[in-house]
């Protein structure tokens, strides 16, 4: 058990592609950190890096005391989960737990204790002698953990490693990854592009846009308060609905007296659709602001609907979370109302919360 | 799958006559006339046969030559098969970490296959010919007794080498698939599990490329057999003192230089047996390879 610290790390490919511009990060001894962000952020190259499985630009990493740049992957005292698991094909699952505890000279009872402690604790106790081509994808999910969990490493990095289970599985194994870690505190990073999983895995979310932290929090205080438009837009589904103000405001929208005056033009106003509701469900209140809308549709989720409307005059669309089964017609024209209390403020021009 | 239908019945069967008769008078007319062939034994004179039977095969399993060619092919075959298949997986595993002129350095290498066979033997023979070649004048100044004309060893060697160096390629593309097609997490997972880089070839990398390396072996094999008569033509001519004449070359001694028509058709038909196996073993194995993925 370590803790991981990133120190202003860079990496740019031969062409001159910077994929990680500068990422400063700690992580605490034991914490589980999420690194979530669109494709193509640098999220797999920052984890690679602390792997030693691509070489470090610039910055430093250090695991536990340890700077770790001029380290080899074996010596850095991590174990990986990949994406497409990465198991050895030629071994049965009992080889593959002991692989990398064998190439470490490790007594062969300690091994053996160690890989049937995993196979109970991961119940694959029984799919020992397989190979993993007669394992099914939740299986091999579930080996590839073993063989990390073995090595009972000072980390665990894992990079995308339920993307290839269907939904159901998946949000299987995410509780079951969460309960392990929880009992293991065993320090954790771990890349999703995934935002649900993102949240619901994460002591500590990073959002990641372009090489660059965008944010770096709880899972709650990324969610509550976005750092910028980019944060606001990528966590929470459906996302945040953004109202950019012009000079005279936004049509269709009116602000309540006090506010109208503290927003200003080249602002962008965002609210959550959970704090929306229709005014047919309760009059708008002083504080309310208030949307004149024409609906475009309806997602009905079960518990819960989405109505989708559309702001007049090319205005944009918003995202109204109802309870329960709604059954509102495309076209129609409804009043939404939100509480001002909830409004997230962002500069147009530099994305920045106000 | 969908049967075609022909407008015509006898259409697929003109369709098909090109390749039939291409196989009956290519392959199972000069067969059979080997097989025919090796039952008779023909006077002195060339002018009458007469039916023997079985004989010409004892006589040539019996044959102290012939015993020693076998001995000479298979030291030949292994030799040569082997070779070809570590330098080739060599140069396959050094082309991965190549990062610059990867194409080019690949191109290179595939060359040598477009040389003919006699062709491949002579320019080995112009390089280490005792006489005149570049190599055989170094090896003398290093004062190595370099003589292949003489010490059959050394003849062996140089035939070995140069049908090697021609089937190099052909395993260099193969190999060079086989390792593009394996995962490079697997590797890299190798490497946190701390695998060194020469444990990671030895258990991951090489026992993921078996299946090509057991064909390869295979075809290499069927290749030292019989596609290297050339390149013994052009080395050694099978000398000295038969040191390099495999089964192959003394085919062709015994049927055109010796004229022993009986003997030398009964070898064919011993060869013909052996290339069946041959490829009934790579057969069998290509497609339980298909199976495997
Ligand atoms: N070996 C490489 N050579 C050059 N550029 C690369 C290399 N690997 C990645 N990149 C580039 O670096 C950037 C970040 O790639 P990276 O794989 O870290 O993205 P990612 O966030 O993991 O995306 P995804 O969610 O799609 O896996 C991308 O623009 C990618 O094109
Ligand atoms: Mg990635």
């Amino acid at each position: 058990m370590a803790k991981i610290e990133l120190n202003e790390v860079r990496k740019v490919y031969p062409g001159n592609v910077e994929a990680v511009k500068g990422v400063s990060l700690s992580i605490e001894d034991g914490a589980f950190v999420v690194l979530v962000g669109p494709s193509g952020c640098g999220k797999s190259t920052l984890l690679r890096m602390v792997a030693g499985l691509e070489s470090i630009t610039s910055g430093t990493v250090a695991i536990g005391e340890r700077v770790v740049n001029a380290l080899e992957p074996a010596e850095r005292d991590i174990a990986m989960v990949f994406q497409n698991y990465a198991l050895y094909p030629h071994m049965s699952v009992r080889r593959n737990l002991e692989y990398g505890l064998r190439n470490r000279k490790m007594a062969a009872d300690e091994i053996a204790r160690r890989v049937d402690e995993a196979a109970k604790m991961l119940e694959i106790a029984a799919l020992l002698d397989r190979r993993p081509g007669q394992l099914s994808g939740g299986q091999r999910q579930r080996v590839a953990m073993g063989r990390a969990l073995v090595r009972e490493p000072a980390a665990f990095l894992f990079d995308e490693p339920l993307s290839n289970l269907d939904a159901k599985l998946r949000v299987q194994m995410r509780a079951e990854i969460r309960r392990l870690q929880r009992r293991l505190k065993t320090t954790s990073l771990y890349v999703t592009h995934d935002q649900l999983e993102a949240m619901t895995l994460a002591d500590k979310l990073v959002v990641l846009n372009g090489g660059r932290i965008e944010q770096a929090g709880s899972p709650m205080e990324v969610y509550e308060r976005p750092a910028s438009l980019f944060v606001a837009t990528f966590i929470g589904s459906p996302a945040m609905n953004l109202l950019p103000l012009g000079a005279g405001g936004l049509a269709g929208l009116t602000l309540p007296a006090g506010a109208a005056s503290a927003a200003g033009a080249g602002e962008t106003l965002g609210i959550r659709p959970e704090h929306m509701r229709l005014v047919e469900d309760g009059a708008p209140q002083p504080q309310d602001m208030v949307f004149d809308l024409t609906v475009s549709g309806v997602e009905v989720v079960g518990a819960e609907s989405f109505i989708y409307g559309t702001l007049p005059e090319g205005g944009p669309e918003v995202a109204v979370r109802v309870p329960g089964y709604s059954h509102v017609e495309p076209g129609t024209r409804l009043v939404a109302a939100a509480d001002t209390a909830n409004l997230h403020r962002f500069d147009q021009k530099t994305g920045h919360r106000l | 799958m969908p049967k075609a239908v022909f407008p015509n019945r006898f259409l697929p069967y003109l369709l098909l006559a090109p390749q039939v008769a291409i196989t009956l008078v290519f392959f199972y007319w000069p067969a059979s006339q080997a097989l025919y062939q090796s039952t008779l034994k023909e006077d002195p004179f060339g002018l009458k046969s007469k039916f023997v039977g079985l004989a010409n095969f004892a006589a040539v399993l019996g044959d102290p030559d012939y015993l020693h060619s076998v001995r000479v092919t298979v030291v030949f075959s292994v030799s040569t098969a082997v070779l070809a298949l570590a330098l080739a997986l060599f140069l396959a595993t050094a082309a991965e970490k190549v990062v610059r002129g990867k194409a080019f350095y690949r191109t290179l290498l595939i060359w040598p296959y477009a040389v003919a066979p006699a062709v491949a033997g002579l320019l080995w023979l112009f390089m280490f010919n005792p006489a005149m070649g570049t190599f055989a004048y170094l090896l003398r100044d290093a004062g190595y007794r370099w003589n292949p004309l003489l010490d059959g060893d050394q003849a062996m060697v140089l035939v070995v080498v140069a049908a090697a160096w021609k089937q190099i390629s052909y395993n260099f593309l193969f190999f060079v698939a086989a390792l593009q097609s394996i995962p490079r997490s697997l590797i890299e997972a190798a490497a946190i599990d701390g695998a060194s880089s020469t444990k990671r070839f030895w258990t991951i990398v090489f026992p993921l490329i078996a299946p090509t390396t057991f064909f390869l072996l295979v075809v290499n094999t069927v290749y030292a057999f019989f596609d290297t008569f050339g390149i013994i033509d052009a080395v050694t001519g099978g000398g000295p003192a038969q040191a390099t004449q495999t089964l192959v070359y003394k085919v062709y001694n015994d049927g055109f230089v010796n004229l022993d028509l009986g003997g030398s058709a009964a070898q064919s038909v011993i060869l013909m047996a052996i290339v069946i196996a041959l490829t009934a073993v790579q057969f069998r194995y290509v497609e339980r390879r298909v199976h495997y993925g």
